[in-house]
C-alpha cells in the first residue's frame, strides 16, 4: 500500500523496459498537437494486455488526447502508436476496427433507429457491400444485447431511453465490433451515481469474463482506483505513474498529480485504495477557529420557516 | 429484427427492412408508370397502351416520331434529373444532419444559374456552353462552400450556414448580371433561370445518363459508410469508415449530380430538399435511404411536369414553377414541425 514512491517508479520503469514491444497497443516516444498546441512531448505508454488500464488526471492533463492517440482519432505530430507492432495509422481502417473498438465520449444516434438496429452497426467492420449479414452477425449482436442487459429493449427506439441505457446501448455495440482491445473515452460523464457504478460493474464484468482489454478515462480517481487493474496517471502530458492502484495511489502521487491534499484509505467495500480529500482548515491551514463559524451558521436558517409562511 | 435478410449459398447476404423494400418497388412501379403517362400526355394524347406499343416499335410513323423524337427524350431527362437531384439532396442532407442541408438551400443551384448567367449574358454563348458554364459554377460554389466550412471536418450547421450566405451572394450577383444583360439575352436568362423540362431532347439526355451511370452506383455504393457518419465522426471513424475520404467523395459526387441535372433542365428548386425526406417517411428506416430519395426525385418531377403542361388549362407552366410552389409550402411545413421537435 504505502510503497515508496521513488522505489516503485524505479521498480515500474524496469517492467516497462521489460514489457515494451511485447503488449499490443502502446504509444512509442509521440508528441501530441492540436494544430500549433502542444499537448504530450516524448510520451510512452504500453497498455498490458487483458488488463483494465485507466487513465487519470486533472482537467486539461491530456488524458483524453492520450485515449484519441491511442484510438488513432488524433495523429500524433511525431512518434507512432503501435498495434500489434505495426504504426496504427499504416494499418487499413476495417482491419483496426476488427481489433480495436472505440466509444467515443459523444456520438449521435440517428432518429428513429431501434436499439437492435444501432447495435448491428458494430459489425459494420466485419460486412461488405456483398456480405451484410451473416448469421455470426446475427448471434454477435444478440450476445452484446445481453452481456450488456439490453436485450428486452432491441425493439425500442434509442431515443426513447435514459442516459444509462443508453450508454449500455453505445457499450453493447462497442461489443459487437468483437475487438479484443476496447477504449472507453469517459463512459460515465453525464450519468447519475447509480449509473455511473453500473457501467463501471458492466466493464469490470466484461473485463472479467470475456478476457478483454479494456481502457478508459475515468474522471473519478476512487473509480479508476477501485476498477482499474492498471493505472495510468498523466499530468501535463507526461506519465507521473503506472501500476496497480494499490501502489500507484498514494496521499503523496495524488498531492502530485492533483495538487489535493488528502488521505488515502482502504475502500472499505473491496480494500482498494480510497481517497479522502482533506478537511477545509486543513488545506487553508487557518488555526482553528472552527466551531465560530459552525456556531454561526447554525442560526442563520431559522428565519427560513418565518419567510415560508 | 425489423430487418430481413437474403442469402445465397456462397455467403453472400443482402440485409433490408421489408418496408424500406416494399417502398423503393412501389416507387419504381409509379416512376414507370409516370413516365408512360407523360409521354402520352400533350396537344397530340396517346392512351398508356399506345405508348407502350410504340415505344415496343409498333406505333405508327406519327406515334414514332412524337414518341421517340420529342417526348421521351424530354421524360427520361425528368427521370434523370429527379434522381440526380433527390440523390445529392439526400447526400448533403445526411452530412449535415439537417434537412435544410440540401443543395437547393446552400447555393449550389444559385452557384450553376450564376456560371450559365456568365455564359449567356457575358459571352453570348449557346445553350451547350450555358451548360457547361452551369456546371462548372455548381463545381465552383461547391469547392468554395466545402473549404469555407472545413474545420477539422466539415460539420452540420458550419455547412448550411456558410451555404445560405454563399446562397445569398450568389443571388446578388445573378441580379447584377440580369441588369447587366441586353433584352435578348436577360429573356434567354430568365427563361434559364426557371428551370424547365421544354424541348429538352437526346442532346441533354446523353451527357446526364453518362453521369448518373457513373456517379449513382458510386453514391449508393457509399450508403452504408453514410449511414455510419451520421453516428459522428469519432463512432463512424472507430468502426473503420475512412471519414474525411468518403465525405469527400460523397460531396463531390453529389455536387457533380445536382450540377449537372441543373445544367440539363435549370435550377428545379425543392426537389432535393424535399424527395430524401418524403423517402424517409415512406420507408420509415433511419438512415439517408438513398434508393428511395432517387426514385422519390423522379416520381416528383415527373408528378411536377404533369401538373405543370396540364393543370393550369392552356397557359402551360415551367415546371420549376411548380416545383417551387409545392416546395416552398413544403419547406414552411418542415420548418414548422422542425421547430416544434426543438431541433431549429
Amino acid at each position: 500500500m504505502t510503497t515508496h514512491k521513488n522505489n516503485g517508479s524505479t521498480g515500474m520503469d524496469g517492467q516497462r523496459q521489460e514489457r515494451r514491444g511485447r503488449q499490443r497497443l502502446g504509444a512509442e516516444a509521440v508528441t501530441l498537437a492540436y494544430e500549433q498546441r502542444v499537448i504530450a512531448r516524448d510520451l510512452s505508454v504500453e497498455i498490458p494486455d487483458h488488463s483494465f488500464t485507466v487513465i487519470v488526471g486533472p482537467n486539461a492533463c491530456g488524458k483524453s488526447t492520450l485515449l484519441r492517440a491511442l484510438s488513432r482519432m488524433l495523429k500524433p505530430a511525431q512518434g507512432r502508436v503501435l498495434l500489434d507492432g505495426e504504426s496504427i495509422h499504416s494499418l487499413p481502417a476495417k482491419k483496426v476496427a476488427k481489433t480495436l473498438g472505440l466509444l467515443p465520449q459523444s456520438s449521435i444516434a440517428p432518429d428513429g433507429i431501434t436499439v437492435a438496429d444501432l447495435v448491428a452497426r458494430g459489425r459494420y467492420p466485419h460486412q461488405g457491400l456483398l456480405r451484410q449479414w451473416s448469421p455470426e452477425d446475427e448471434r454477435i449482436v444478440q450476445e452484446s444485447m445481453a452481456a450488456t442487459g439490453v436485450a428486452e429493449l432491441a425493439e425500442r427506439f434509442v431515443d426513447e431511453l435514459s442516459g444509462g441505457q443508453r450508454q449500455r446501448v453505445w457499450i453493447a455495440m462497442a461489443l459487437a465490433q468483437q475487438t479484443p482491445l476496447l477504449l472507453l473515452d469517459e463512459p460515465t460523464t453525464y450519468l447519475d451515481i447509480q449509473h455511473q457504478i453500473d457501467i463501471l460493474d458492466l466493464c469490470a464484468e466484461l473485463h472479467e469474463t470475456q478476457g478483454r482489454t479494456l481502457v478508459a478515462v475515468l474522471h473519478d480517481l476512487n473509480h479508476a482506483a477501485r476498477y482499474a487493474t492498471h493505472l495510468i496517471a498523466v499530468r501535463g502530458g507526461e506519465v507521473v505513474a503506472e501500476g496497480p492502484p494499490s501502489q500507484v495511489v498514494t496521499a503523496e502521487l495524488v498531492e502530485k498529480v492533483f495538487g489535493l491534499r488528502c488521505q488515502v484509505i482502504d475502500d472499505p467495500e473491496t480494500g482498494t485504495p480510497l481517497v479522502v480529500p482533506a478537511g477545509r482548515q486543513a488545506r487553508s491551514r487557518r488555526p482553528a477557529p472552527a466551531p465560530e463559524p459552525a456556531a454561526a451558521e447554525a442560526p442563520a436558517p431559522r428565519p427560513e420557516p418565518a419567510l415560508g409562511k | 429484427m425489423t430487418t430481413k435478410t437474403l442469402r445465397t449459398a456462397g455467403g453472400l447476404s443482402v440485409r433490408y427492412a421489408p418496408r424500406g423494400a416494399l417502398s423503393v418497388l412501389g416507387l419504381l412501379v409509379l416512376t414507370l408508370a409516370g413516365a408512360v403517362v407523360l409521354v402520352g400526355t400533350g396537344d397530340f394524347p396517346m392512351t398508356p397502351g399506345e405508348v407502350v406499343d410504340t415505344l415496343l416499335g409498333a406505333g405508327t410513323p406519327v406515334q414514332e416520331f412524337a414518341v421517340m423524337q420529342i417526348r421521351l427524350p424530354r421524360v427520361l431527362v425528368a427521370v434523370l434529373v429527379g434522381a440526380a437531384l433527390a440523390v445529392g439532396g439526400a447526400v448533403f442532407q445526411s452530412i449535415s444532419r439537417n434537412p435544410l442541408g440540401s443543395p437547393d438551400v446552400i447555393g449550389f443551384g444559385q452557384g450553376a444559374t450564376v456560371g450559365a448567367l456568365t455564359v449567356i449574358v457575358l459571352f453570348q454563348g449557346s445553350a451547350a456552353a450555358a451548360a457547361g458554364g452551369a456546371v462548372v459554377g455548381g463545381l465552383v460554389t461547391g469547392a468554395a462552400i466545402y473549404l469555407l466550412a472545413w474545420k477539422k471536418g466539415v460539420h452540420g450547421y458550419r455547412l448550411v450556414l456558410v451555404g445560405i450566405g454563399a446562397a445569398a451572394m450568389l443571388t446578388s450577383v445573378i441580379h447584377y448580371l440580369i441588369t447587366k444583360a441586353n433584352l435578348v439575352d436577360a429573356t434567354r436568362a430568365t427563361v434559364w433561370m426557371t428551370g424547365s423540362l421544354d424541348g429538352r431532347d437526346w442532346a441533354q439526355f446523353w451527357p446526364l445518363l453518362t453521369v448518373c451511370c457513373v456517379l449513382l452506383p458510386l453514391v449508393l455504393g457509399h450508403g452504408r459508410a453514410l449511414r455510419m457518419l451520421e453516428m459522428g465522426d469519432d463512432a463512424a471513424y472507430a468502426l473503420g469508415v475512412k471519414v474525411e475520404r468518403t465525405r469527400i467523395l460523397l460531396m463531390a459526387s453529389a455536387v457533380l449530380l445536382v450540377a449537372v441535372a441543373t445544367s440539363a433542365a435549370g435550377p428545379i428548386v425543392f426537389v432535393s430538399l424535399s424527395a430524401p425526406q418524403l423517402a424517409r417517411r415512406l420507408t420509415r428506416t433511419p438512415g439517408p435511404n438513398l434508393g428511395a430519395s432517387a426514385l422519390m426525385g423522379s416520381v416528383l418531377l415527373l408528378a411536377a411536369d404533369w401538373l405543370a403542361t396540364n393543370a393550369f388549362g392552356e397557359r402551360q407552366l415551367p415546371v420549376g414553377v411548380v416545383t417551387g410552389i409545392l416546395g416552398g409550402c413544403y419547406l414552411l411545413w418542415l420548418l414548422v414541425t422542425e421547430r416544434k421537435a426543438g431541433r431549429i
